[in-house]
């Protein structure tokens, strides 16, 4: 409980955007343009922008402004239209706790501990790189291991170049993207090394960044020794056979300063599980019905908060509509219909959302996002629901490097009388 | 002359086998479209890439992103960087602003994609 002194300084906010990246700024946008108000959004840097900030190569914005900027650029125009709305943003300001009945606390420097009571709560926190430990890489501790967005923000944002010999571990985009700068600023990248028989990342960047400099992707290979006293100075890597068991005699070494990691990201859920938001652990984000609303009323998620995304500009339309959804919860206009789960099927991992609601009165269209599996060509992506199907697509390729969406027909959402629908890929 | 590329305009990233003769695409294979061959074409004759990068400026610990305005030459990758390299910048720069002007003899201006203060 709290005093009555605290319950004074509680601010009531109509919808408070957590996260000030691509995704809490389309969701204010979007929650300001619905008439809302009393709109705060909280970043826990001192600039808006989120990841985009240290992102300076170009390739954003293709799809939602027909044109390739880059990551500060594409964040500017956001930054632009959130200013121009007049939307208050506190940057220097962490979340630190949020409830399930939307009370939050936050910190800053300036202001100290801040209390709010939110109508709708947005989650925009993003995602994190997957740590080292999580991985178990064999060999000694040496300074010289980075992450690749660590190093992407040495780089990137402080002018500053960890290493000259490079070699990088894992062929993720963020991976493949600092293989071109380092390269550029003057670094040797020796090797791509990916432990799957398969990029994880777009083939453009397979091709702009590592094919135009010459850089080797060596796929089905691991790095099996680090070696190095203060800082590293070599390591072994070797190739795996399916199991992802290195085969000895394969063994290759290289002297090098630096190795980066570039091995996935997830999504930053603390404050989600704090909230008692149900997770999936196919995304490792929330569950989340047609409206991004999260198991807990009220509580919405966008963004890689959500599930891990490639392109900035579908986070963008995601968070429009989550931004959207908020300012109609807290406006009282509720929906009426019944939910049905959303299942994934063969070769399909988190699909999102994982609840769809069969609305009584009029039906929209629904965006469907998911990862695949592994890699199938010529295949046909199905929907059924109770044994009938509602829906199915057929695309050249899918690939676990990018993610597949399609929308779900109004006529299509009108056929499911089960309680299920299940998306199958079928070669 | 064959050579060998990916088309990186959609997903499939198909490998296109390009012939070459006396500087003239005259076949292509593999495309699993039109667009595929239309790359073949631009990529084997005139290959062209933007070029990002973060520039040091004077008196601030932090460093300018720049862009070519559009892509230049992609033999042209590495002079373009190198006078980049050596680019003294003095704050205020602003988006927008140009920062190197007809890099490498290209006709591309080299602009700011941020404003440092
Ligand atoms: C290295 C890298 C390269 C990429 N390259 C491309 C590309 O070439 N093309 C493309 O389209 N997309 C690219 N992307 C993807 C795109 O940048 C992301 O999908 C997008 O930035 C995600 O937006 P977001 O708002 O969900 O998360 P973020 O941009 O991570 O923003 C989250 C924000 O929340 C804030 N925050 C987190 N926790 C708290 C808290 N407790 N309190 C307050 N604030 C908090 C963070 O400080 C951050 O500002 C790339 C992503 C990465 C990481
Ligand atoms: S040729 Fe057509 S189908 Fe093949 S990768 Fe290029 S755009 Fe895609």
């Amino acid at each position: 409980m709290l005093s009555n002194e605290l319950k004074q300084q509680v601010q009531y906010v109509d919808v408070l955007v957590i996260g000030a990246g691509p995704a809490g700024m389309a969701a204010a946008i979007a929650a300001r343009e619905a008439g809302v108000e009393n709109l705060l959004v909280l970043e826990r840097e001192e600039h808006m922008g989120g990841i985009l900030r240290q992102c300076i190569h170009n390739g954003f914005g293709l799809h939602r402004f027909k044109e390739e900027l880059t990551g500060p650029e594409y964040a500017q125009r956001d930054i632009d239209k959130v200013q121009e709305l007049g939307i208050e943003v506190r940057c220097g300001t962490t979340v630190l706790s949020v409830d399930e009945h939307r009370f939050v606390t936050a910190i800053s420097k300036e202001k100290g501990v801040q209390l709010f009571e939110a109508g709708a709560v947005v989650l925009a926190m993003g995602c994190r790189e997957r740590p080292r430990g999580a991985l178990g890489t064999p060999g000694s501790r040496c300074a010289g291991v980075y992450s690749a967005g660590t190093a992407q923000k040495f780089v990137n944002l402080e002018g500053y170049m960890p290493g000259k010999r490079v070699v990088i571990l894992g062929s993720g985009d963020i991976g493949l993207i600092m293989a071109r700068r380092m390269t550029l600023q003057g670094a040797k990248v020796l090797a791509c090394v990916e432990i799957m028989p398969y990029s994880g990342g777009l083939n453009r960047n397979i091709v702009q960044c590592l094919e135009d400099y010459d850089i080797p992707l060596l796929l089905s290979h691991t790095v099996v020794d680090i070696e190095g006293k203060d800082r590293l100075s070599g390591i072994t890597i070797a190739e795996v056979d399916e199991k992802r068991n290195p085969i000895p005699g394969t063994e290759q070494h290289f002297d090098c300063d630096t190795l980066l990691l570039s091995v996935g990201l997830i999504p930053e859920n603390e404050l989600t599980q704090q909230a008692g938001v149900e997770l999936s652990p196919a995304t490792q984000g929330a569950v989340v019905d047609d409206n991004l609303q999260t198991s807990k009323e009220g509580i919405f998620a966008c963004g890689n908060v959500l599930h891990v995304h490639d392109l900035v500009d579908f986070v963008s339309a995601e968070s429009f509509r989550a931004g959207k959804a908020a300012a109609a919860y807290v406006q009282g206009k509720k929906r009426q219909g019944r939910f049905v789960e959303m299942k994934d099927g063969n070769g399909v991992r988190g699909v999102v959302p994982q609840r769809l609601m069969i609305p009584e009165g009029e039906t929209e269209p629904v965006q469907v996002m998911f990862r695949p599996a592994a890699v199938y060509e010529n295949a046909t992506v199905v929907l059924t629901a109770g044994g009938k199907e509602i829906m199915r697509q057929r695309k050249r390729i899918f690939t676990p490097g990018e993610m597949a969406e399609l929308t779900l027909k109004p006529e299509a959402i009108r056929q499911i009388e089960s309680d299920t629908v299940t998306v199958d890929i079928l070669a | 002359m064959e050579r060998q590329i990916t088309c990186i305009n959609c997903p499939v990233g198909c490998r296109l086998q390009v012939t070459i003769e006396n500087g003239q695409v005259t076949r292509v294979e593999g495309h699993g479209c039109k667009r595929g061959e239309t790359y073949a074409h631009q990529e084997c004759i005139a290959p062209a890439r933007m070029v990002t990068a973060a520039v040091p400026v004077a008196d601030r610990n932090i460093p300018v992103s720049v862009k070519t305005r559009t892509p230049i030459p992609k033999e042209k990758i590495f002079a373009c960087m190198k006078q980049l390299a050596v680019l003294s910048l003095k704050a205020p720069v602003y988006m927008g602003d140009v920062v190197l002007s007809d890099v490498c003899d290209t006709g591309v201006d080299v602009i700011a994609t941020k404003t440092v203060e």
